[in-house]
């Protein structure tokens, strides 16, 4: 697996946005006129691949692109443009609860007859759904748990110490083996996917994009840290069910073992992380910070908004027989190990 | 974890409503004399008997609707 260490390549633009900041990273071009940010649909492939681009700056670059961009003022205020646009939005569209508890109440419920994706995946999913969601969810899996460490130097005491405990776990404990981005990269193995760094951004729709934009935004801005730590009790909250139908969905189509450990193991790591996380890092942050509760909720709630859009988008491709793809999988390659 | 926890107590956390959280690693022996180990920072128990994955807590102890929303 060499080629992890490789910097991806920068990825087909989608529209004149994310073509101007690719050819501004190329170094052959001119960065988007504000009026074209201002224009361009916020939920949308271009506006959303273009924030996708500058985030990705701050994880592992591309290849060809200067890593000191990542600190270039005019992308700095061309993602801020793109990114007080996407908030904007999320405040705008989320539901939106008044307090903590009441925001987590809704998904501490486990539905009777749930209709979301891992339900689809669980009950009546076949081998290239599953394909398709690995592929898409590589975006964020591959870098599962970066974007939250950003919020470490944020916080103190108690939550930090929580924090960095879930974060520590979620990094494998020390073994390189069981890093969770790791076991993810040999899921992908299994499934036949090709588990490179960035292999599938090309292929990933607007709404995956939008929810892994969700974590950078809450992840790299310090004012955002109580929504990015409600944004983790979210994904710990509701991944250990989803992650159990997952498993299921994993054995029923034949994935193989390693495809079945990493849900596996997400059913367990998560019951605990959930619990640490609603205790000890919500509860401290707010002991240390009572006037974040608002943030906290809206992490919550944004959370819970751009999941929903995925799931809808992923199940209305699939229920139509179509493809959730920009690239279907079957028109590449494959690289069955 | 990095500092030998050997002489301090080990810290249980009990909650009306969901697992007990042991600070790990832990063996938990099962009625059947079957040993399981766990080697995690904190461990969450089940508490509630429904989980799958017993004796770990898998969440099973939520309460359950019958409107869907999950994603």
């Amino acid at each position: 697996m060499e080629h992890l260490s490789e910097e991806p390549r920068l990825p087909a633009p989608r529209g004149p946005l994310s073509a101007a900041v690719e050819d501004y990273l190329r170094g052959t071009g001119p960065l988007p006129a504000p009026g074209q940010a201002a224009a361009a649909p916020v939920y949308g492939d271009d506006l959303q691949l273009a924030l996708y681009l500058c985030y990705e700056l701050h994880y592992r670059g591309f290849a060809g692109v200067a890593p000191d961009l990542e600190w270039d003022p005019e992308l700095l205020r061309t993602r801020v443009a793109l990114e007080d646009r996407f908030l904007a939005a999320l405040r705008a569209d989320a539901p939106r609860h008044d307090g903590v508890d009441d925001a987590l109440a809704g998904i501490l419920v486990e539905p009777v007859d749930g209709t979301g994706v891992s339900h689809f995946l669980r009950d009546e999913g076949e081998l290239w759904h599953v394909r398709e969601y690995a592929a898409q969810r590589s975006l964020y899996h591959l870098k599962e748990a970066d974007p939250h460490a950003w919020v470490l130097p944020r916080l103190r005491g108690r939550a930090k110490a929580a924090m960095a405990a879930v974060e520590f776990d979620e990094y494998g404990g020390g073994r390189p083996d069981r890093v969770h981005a790791r076991l993810f990269a040999d899921l992908m193995a299994d499934l036949g996917l090709d588990p490179a760094y960035g292999r599938y951004l090309d292929a990933a729709c607007a709404e995956l994009l939008v929810t892994v934009n969700l974590m950078s935004l809450f992840g790299l801005r310090r004012s955002l840290r109580g929504a990015l730590v409600g944004h983790f009790a979210t994904v710990e909250i509701t991944s250990s069910p989803g992650s159990r139908r997952l498993a299921e969905a994993m054995r029923r189509t034949g994935a193989g073992p390693a495809a079945e450990h990493f849900y596996d193991e997400h059913v367990e790591a998560d019951a605990v992380h959930e619990q640490v996380v609603r205790h000890d890092v919500i509860g401290g942050l707010l002991q240390d910070e009572p006037h974040l509760a608002p943030d906290v909720a809206f992490g919550v709630d944004a959370t819970v908004f751009v999941e929903d859009r995925l799931g809808d988008r992923l199940l209305a491709d699939w229920r139509a027989g179509r493809s959730s793809l920009r690239t279907p999988l079957d028109q590449e390659l494959a690289h069955v190990s | 974890m990095p500092n030998s926890p050997s002489d301090t107590p080990r810290r249980v956390t009990v909650r009306r409503k969901g697992p007990l959280l042991v600070e790990g690693p832990v063996e938990v022996e099962l009625e059947d004399g079957t040993v399981v180990s766990s080697d995690r920072f904190r461990v969450a128990l089940c508490t509630c008997r429904r989980s799958r994955r017993y004796p770990w807590c898998d969440t099973s102890h939520r309460d359950r609707a019958r409107e869907s929303g999950e994603s």
